[in-house]
């Protein structure tokens, strides 16, 4: 019964989110913070994973291919498909559930038990406009920060590859351009516009309905990380069995 | 003025208001006081248009604020300061920032004019120096003159404090107090605070309604409350082991 209460009031705010706008001077500010905040601040950490899960990518799928008869280019391949339909869309989505996630959920959190949101809504202000439409907007540009995962674990992949001496540089150029289909690009991208979408949304709700104190603020950033994460797998199964099924 | 006439507030089954009727006066300080838990706040953020609530009308100057159309609360709001219990200042902003906010959500100053006005604010709340502190590095009396120079930025008609002096020192708490008083005379404010603390009661309580499970109690101000021998305002008054002491002294010196 909850369950479903909440996933009422869930798209009651989105709704809500875009009634009654924030005068644009102001809107703009905020946008520009929250992009600041939420992309720019989560590169070095995109980067960082990015570039070393596809090192481990590449290392994993080389031990594992010891027949002989197997082609020394599918270590490219395999770090290719594994970078651009899965890892770099979903797998940092999920650590982003934890990082931005638990950053919006705590932070609007912090201004409902402060009373800033009642102070928002004092002076007229739609509060949810105010504090959830600039995150969606900003997360937008999320894709952007999926798209620089996915060159960096490619990237990462072929450093591991040469430096450890699984096959040569040719091999792996070669095999990351093997078999390229446009789609699977597209798609991942699609699943990132979505997850960007639930990444701004589920974890205002979290933050934005809470009530308490300090302790229910820590509380909620938990559940909303759950939740995130729970509904990204699950519409991560449902686009991909629509798109590529 | 602000008219209540019955005004009845539930959260699900807990019904907290139970038919409050009262006024609050122009260019007064009016107290509206009870134990905690009493619904003190519930019954604020009603007048403030946060909570709805089931029955009863509240009314501004005249104007009963359920029957206004959503441009004319908007300008209602625009009239109305708050100062909240923890001074809610919005923490990724300086305090000038804060000061501008209303002015910049509501009006259509230029920025000089918006800096010249929160200059002029701060210094009445006399903070001439922190406009670009954030709100985490000012003391906890610092932040609520903060919070009653944002209230007051855009020369409310209607100021609103929930316990303001809660968490001060007492020293603090009285110059909050008489700063609160001061502006409302100056202003001619019609100034609604909640409070459970006796110092205010005594200094600043022009009209005082006492909140007891959801109802009114009693009414009065500062002159008459100790003459009252209405049982639960008394019990109010001397809950304060302060009162009680000064009272037995007072007794056993005349005896
Ligand atoms: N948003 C809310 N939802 C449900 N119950 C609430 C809410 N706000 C306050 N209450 C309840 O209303 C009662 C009065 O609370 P409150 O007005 O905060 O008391 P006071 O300010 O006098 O200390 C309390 O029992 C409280 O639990
Ligand atoms: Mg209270």
């Amino acid at each position: 019964m909850t369950y479903l209460h909440n996933i009422g009031a869930y798209f009651l705010m989105i709704a809500e989110m875009f009634r009654k706008p924030t005068k644009w001077s102001v809107m703009r500010q905020l946008i520009l913070k929250d992009i600041d905040d939420l992309i720019i601040g989560s590169l070095g950490i995109i980067a960082f994973i990015s570039f070393f899960v596809g090192g481990v990518i590449t290392i994993q799928t080389a031990l594992n291919i010891d027949n002989p008869l197997i082609p020394k280019y599918l270590v490219g391949f395999a770090t290719r498909q594994s970078v651009i339909l899965e890892f770099a869309p979903t797998f940092t989505s999920i650590i982003m559930a934890g990082k931005v996630g638990s950053f919006i959920t705590s932070s609007i959190g912090t201004m409902r038990v402060t009373e800033q949101i009642d102070a928002l809504e004092v002076m007229g202000i739609n509060s949810l406009n105010y504090l959830v439409f600039p995150k969606t907007i900003a997360l937008m540009l999320y894709p952007f920060a999926i798209a620089v995962g996915m060159f960096l674990g490619i990237l990462g992949g072929m450093a591991a590859c040469v430096f450890g001496g699984y096959s040569t540089l040719a091999d792996y150029i070669l095999g990351i351009q093997t078999d390229f289909d446009s789609f699977h690009v597209i798609y991942a991208f699609i699943k990132t516009f979505v997850f960007a979408f639930v990444l701004a949304t589920i974890p205002s709700f979290y933050g934005y309905y809470m009530r308490g104190g300090a302790l229910e603020v820590g509380k909620a950033s938990t559940t909303a990380f759950v939740w995130t994460s729970v509904v990204i797998i699950l519409l991560n199964y449902v686009i991909t069995g629509m798109l590529l099924g | 003025m602000i008219e209540v006439k019955d005004l009845h507030k539930s959260f699900g089954d807990a019904h907290i208001l139970k038919g409050i009727t009262t006024s609050f006066d122009k260019g007064k300080t009016n107290l509206i006081i009870g134990q905690s838990g009493s619904g003190k706040t519930v019954f604020l953020k009603c007048l403030l248009g946060l909570f709805e609530y089931e029955a009863g009308t509240i009314s501004y100057d005249g104007k009963i604020f359920s029957n206004l159309s959503e441009s004319e609360k908007r300008d209602l709001r625009a009239e109305i300061g708050m100062v909240f219990q923890g001074s809610a200042l919005f923490d990724s902003m300086t305090i000038a920032e804060n000061v501008m906010f209303p002015l910049q959500m509501f009006t259509k100053m230029s920025k000089s004019e918006m800096e010249d006005r929160a200059d002029f604010v701060l210094k009445r709340v006399n903070l001439p120096e922190a406009h670009n502190k954030m709100p985490s590095e000012a003391s906890g009396g610092m932040q609520k003159r903060v919070a009653i120079a944002r209230a007051i930025v855009n020369n409310p008609k209607y100021l609103f404090c929930d316990e303001p002096n809660s968490g001060l020192d007492p020293k603090t708490a009285i110059v909050i107090d008489n700063l609160i008083q001061e502006i409302t005379d100056e202003y001619q404010i019609t100034t609604v605070i909640n409070s459970h603390d006796m110092n205010s009661v005594m200094e600043i309580g022009e009209k005082i309604v006492f909140l007891k499970n959801g109802l009114k109690a009693w009414e009065g101000s500062n002159k008459t409350i100790f003459k009252t021998d209405n049982a639960s305002v008394t019990d109010f008054v001397y809950s304060s082991n302060l009162f009680k002491k000064v009272r037995k002294m007072y007794i056993e010196e005349n005896e």
